[in-house]
């Protein structure tokens, strides 16, 4: 946004917490370049072995759906209700499903 | 017109329902420049506030309360770098932040700016300093704004320890020899009115405040917020064997609360203006800490400027 030209470029942080879990987004670094950017972020925000793993990613690349949006961007999935398990009737004394 | 109405009206009915704002979202241009105030406040404090205990680390009693100093301050550090990241999403750059701090621009709180004399001010710190902190902090959880909010949410996680090791240190010395005994007191005479300061100007005064409330960018006053500390502190304080140094606390039946003495804010004002005992020492210090550090941001731009340029000789070979 304001970044001048010797900011150090903005890089979002993503951590994995445990094997098994999905990454999850916690914060930002500025760092020069990626290497750096994985070491600032395992500094910042991994201090008590909150991580297994982490994913650094340039904040200028990631591509955000707008808040305006949300009706018409989401909307397709609201009227498919026979997505969901609970739609359908099963008769009773009918187990395992 | 009727557009900023709409999203204006729009803001409030998720503020109403409990959302989160979202940096993307349509926000009223008071409650961003409010929110960049605030956290980045918050974030300098963090950052001058390694100053005063930065002082004692080489001169800790033994290795293992040398071990948690050192790694306080560097989660105070981590909690900067959590609040900058956090004010930056509402579209201030991170270099702005800090000329801001540098130049005086900008305020931290004002606790930092009483000097820490003894060992003993090491615990006052920890267990009043950052007591209070947390007390504002856990209400800050639940803060309007996401990214604030969840950086307050990894703070409060962290910082449970910092009050911890503030008390055990102010527990050794009250129950060891009458000189640390009285350490602990002198500590507590000279921490306990600033500490409730820094909950901020009463109600009544406070410029913010109704705002703040409003946008539920805070969800308690600073008078409860006070009040909540102090009830909640005074039992640690008869558990050391100490005394806090007002005449006038004593317990109302009625109320059900703590009563205590009147706040000198006038020395609370004469503080937030650059007039307290480290004013000065502290922005010089961390101005120098800045410069001193250019070479080493410099080196590493030029470092990765080599390896990039380096990277794309060897694609076009």
């Amino acid at each position: 946004m304001s970044n001048s030209n010797n900011e150090w470029p903005l890089w979002e942080v993503f951590v994995q917490t445990k094997s098994g879990m999905p990454h999850k987004h916690c914060g930002s670094v500025h760092a020069p370049d990626k290497e750096m950017a994985l070491q600032n972020a395992r500094d910042t925000y991994t201090r008590r072995n909150e991580g297994t793993n982490i994913w650094v990613v340039p904040a200028a690349a990631i591509t955000a759906s707008s808040p305006e949006d949300i009706g018409p961007f989401f909307d397709p999935s609201n009227d498919k209700a026979y997505r969901h398990p609970t739609f359908y009737t099963i008769p009773e004394g009918v187990k395992y499903i | 017109m009727e557009d900023t109405v709409k999203q204006e009206d729009h803001f409030n009915e998720k503020l109403e329902k409990g959302d989160f704002i979202e940096p993307k979202d349509w926000m009223p241009e008071k409650y961003r420049k409010t929110l960049i105030r605030q956290i980045s406040q918050h974030a300098h404090s963090e950052v001058v506030g390694m100053l005063p205990e930065g002082n004692w680390i080489t001169r800790a009693p033994n290795l293992r309360r040398k071990a948690i100093l050192l790694a306080k301050v560097q989660d105070e550090g981590g909690h900067g770098l959590y609040l900058y990241s956090a004010a930056e999403t509402l579209g201030i750059s991170r270099e702005e932040l800090l000329d801001q701090l540098h130049t005086g621009k900008a305020k931290y709180s004002s606790i930092f700016n009483y000097p820490t004399v003894t060992w003993a001010d090491i615990g006052a710190i920890g267990w009043l300093v950052d007591g209070a902190a947390i007390m504002n902090q856990v209400m800050l959880q639940r803060t309007s704004f996401g990214p604030y909010s969840r950086a307050m949410i990894r703070i409060c996680k962290e910082e449970s320890f910092h009050q911890r090791q503030g008390y055990e240190i102010m527990v050794a010395l009250s129950k060891g020899s009458a000189e640390q005994k009285q350490m602990a007191q002198d500590a507590l005479n000279r921490w306990w009115w600033p500490t409730l300061m820094m909950f901020g100007p009463p109600d009544a005064i406070s410029s913010n405040s109704a705002d703040s409330i409003k946008w539920k960018i805070k969800r308690e006053t600073n008078d409860e917020l006070r009040q909540k500390f102090v009830d909640r502190t005074i039992a640690q304080v008869e558990y050391l064997g100490l005394t806090v140094p007002d005449p006038k606390l004593k317990w109302n039946e009625a109320r059900g609360h703590y009563d205590f003495g009147e706040i000198d804010w006038a020395e609370f004002n004469s503080v937030v203006k650059g007039n307290g005992p480290c004013n000065r020492e502290r922005l010089k210090a961390r101005v120098g800490a800045h410069k001193n550090g250019e070479w080493v941001r410099d080196a590493a731009t030029a470092y990765a400027k080599k390896q990039a340029a380096k990277a794309a000789g060897s694609l076009v070979a």
